[in-house]
This record gives structure tokens, sequence and C-alpha cells, in this order.
């Protein structure tokens, strides 16, 4: 197995081991404006896709992503199927050439793209996607305008991912089961944004094990001072 | 024929749907895919699949969906289908009578039965 395809497997595996950790603290967020059942589904499906991907015969990357997703979209009940599994299935296809900085970027935004679309939610609804956008449009500009090392690139996304998971508190819930709650919905975190963000957190400590390195400890600020003119806008 | 598939987070609440439309929609084939699998509330993708393939002779499939994700559900479905089934955008149980009935008119298209299931939203009930 590729270096990358390994990492992979070991990503799925330590985002199952980190949801079924989660299990409890998932529900409750979910029991105040839901349905109380994510912890519990996302805990089942995470568990078969690391089963699924260990049993993978020398698999590539993509492979390894596209079988994860299969087995959460199946296994996973409910919204977060489609959401997380299907998004999963979609993007792999951005991964045929393995796992590097510009493939990552390039899952990343259409990962986005397809929870978006599939979802019919935008920023500020109080969903995954309050903590995805920030998180993507972070990875993608570390890498392609800030020239950042892959490492600190993501570091950065799951900064941007976290502030996204407090951005769902204070604010009302406007697609999923929780918009039921109209109002009542404000001063809860979203579960769909937490969950996000711990397997986002997952694939940064993934990342640092399979490069031998630390995590570096950044914020989601920019290193770089925007220069309109010479970005010709 | 044109087939019926009814999703719904209940399997019984699929089941009853299918039951009332079944009763106006002569031999259109009417699939129920209710609940998530488990005998838990929920909907699944795998068990819309199923019901798709089996609503399906070849003249396309009507979707009735109640909320949330039994749209998502539905919609990964349909993509992974090998034919053709569209999503009515109306009530579910409504849609799914009318749709039933339209089946049954010898020259009913997908189209003609989408049409009637979604026109089950304009039905005044006082």
């Amino acid at each position: 197995m590729s270096g990358d395809a390994a990492a992979v497997v070991a990503a799925v595996e330590a985002v199952a081991e980190r949801i079924q950790a989660e299990r409890s603290h998932l529900t409750d967020l979910d029991s105040a404006i839901g349905d109380a059942d994510h912890g519990g589904n996302m805990a089942r499906g995470w568990a078969e896709a690391a089963d699924a991907v260990a049993d993978l015969e020398d698999p590539d990357a993509q492979t390894v992503v596209k079988t994860a997703g299969k087995t959460v979209l199946s296994e996973v009940g409910g919204a977060s199927g489609p959401l997380y599994g299907g998004s999963l299935v979609f993007a792999s296809q951005e991964l045929e050439d393995g796992v590097t900085p510009e493939t990552a970027v390039a899952f990343a935004e259409t990962y986005l793209e397809k929870v978006q679309d599939r979802g019919d939610a935008s920023v500020g609804d109080q969903t995954m996607v309050d903590a995805l956008t920030p998180a993507v449009h972070t990875f993608k500009k570390s890498i392609e305008t800030d020239d950042l090392p892959p490492l600190e690139a993501l570091a950065k996304a799951v900064a941007a991912a976290e502030a996204g998971v407090q951005f769902t508190v204070p604010i009302r819930a406007s697609k999923g089961r929780a918009s039921y709650l109209g109002w009542r919905s404000v001063g809860h975190q979203d579960p769909g944004a937490t969950s996000t963000l711990y397997i986002m957190e997952e694939l940064l400590e993934t990342a640092a094990d399979h490069l031998d390195s630390e995590v570096p400890d950044v914020d989601a600020s920019s290193p770089t001072i925007p220069d309109a003119e010479a970005a010709g806008e | 024929m044109v087939g019926l598939v009814v999703v719904s987070h209940s399997a019984k609440a699929a089941e009853g749907i299918v039951e009332v439309a079944a009763e106006m929609g002569g031999d259109t084939a009417i699939e129920a895919a209710g609940g998530d699998g488990d005998g838990v509330i929920g909907t699944n993708v795998d068990r819309i699949s199923d019901a798709l393939a089996a609503a399906d002779d070849g003249n396309g499939v009507v979707v009735l969906v109640d909320l949330g994700s039994a749209v998502m559900n539905a919609e990964v479905a349909i993509e992974m289908h090998d034919g053709e089934a569209v999503i009515a955008d109306g009530p579910v149980l409504e849609g799914a009578v009318n749709a039933a009935v339209a089946a049954t008119d010898p020259k009913a298209t997908l189209e003609s039965v989408v049409e009637q299931a979604e026109a089950a939203a304009d039905i005044d009930k006082t």
C-alpha cells in the first residue's frame, strides 16, 4: 500500500475511535435540538467504515476514501449518511492521483460543495457548513496563496473549523431538524458542525503522525497582508 | 407502468400511505421505504434503492418523501439507480394517492405522474 493510502486508512480508524469516544457528547448536543441519534449513528457507521477499509487489499487512497464513504452512506441513517458518506464518495473523484496538497484542496472544495448542495445549506444556517466553510477556505488559501506547509495549512483549517463550531452557538437554525425549533435553537452548538471538527482534528493528528511531525501551534489568521493591487483585484 | 416509492421516517407511515394509495392505484407498483432498517425512526439509502429497483419496470419511478433526510437519501438512491426516478415536490400522502391514480392512465408518463403528485399540494381541505 502506498504511503498516502496507509495514512488515509489510519485516518478512518482514528475518526472511528474519536467518534466512539465522543458518542455520548454528540448525542447530548443532538438531544437538545434534534432527534438524539447523531452520536450513535455516526459511531456505528464509522466503526463499520474502519472495518471496511481495513479489509481492502492494497488499495489506493481514492479507493479507501470511497469505501469509507459508501459504508457511512449505508450504515449511518438519517441525514448524516448522505451528508458525510455521500459527500466522501463524490469528493473521492479528486483523489485519483493520490493525496497531495493540490488534490487535498480540490477534495475539500468538492466535499464542501456537495454538502452545501445536498443539504441546501449556507453559512449561518447552524449546520456543519458553518464549520466546513471556514475550514475549506482557510485550507485553500493557506496552500495556494500563503504557500504554507500542508500540515500547517491543515492545522489552520482545524482552527478555522473550531471558530465555525463556536459560531453555531449564538445563531438560529434554518436547516435540519433544529430549524423546527425556531428561536429555541439559539444558544445550542450544532452536533454536525461538532462532529465535522472532530473528523478534521483526527485528519490533522493522523497527517502529523504520517509526516513524523508535531501538530503546529497556529490560529486561523493569515500570515500575509493582502495586496489588492498585486492580486489584480 | 410508472412505479411509486413512498419514503418516510416511519416504516408504519410508509406502509400506511402505500395502503391508502394502493386502494386507488389499480396495478400500480407502490413500494414502501420507511424507517432506517433497524426498526428506528429514520431513512436509509439502501432501503430506498431496493424499493426503486422493485417499483421500476423500465417506465420510471415517482418518489414521494416526507422530511429532511428522506429527501437527501432519496436523492442519493436516485443517483445510484439504473433507471429514471424523480422526487415529487408535494405532500407525501396526498401526492401518493394522486400519483397512484395518475399511473393507471394508459397514457401516463413519468412527467404526467409527477405533475399529478405535485398538484396534490393545492388540495383544499376547508
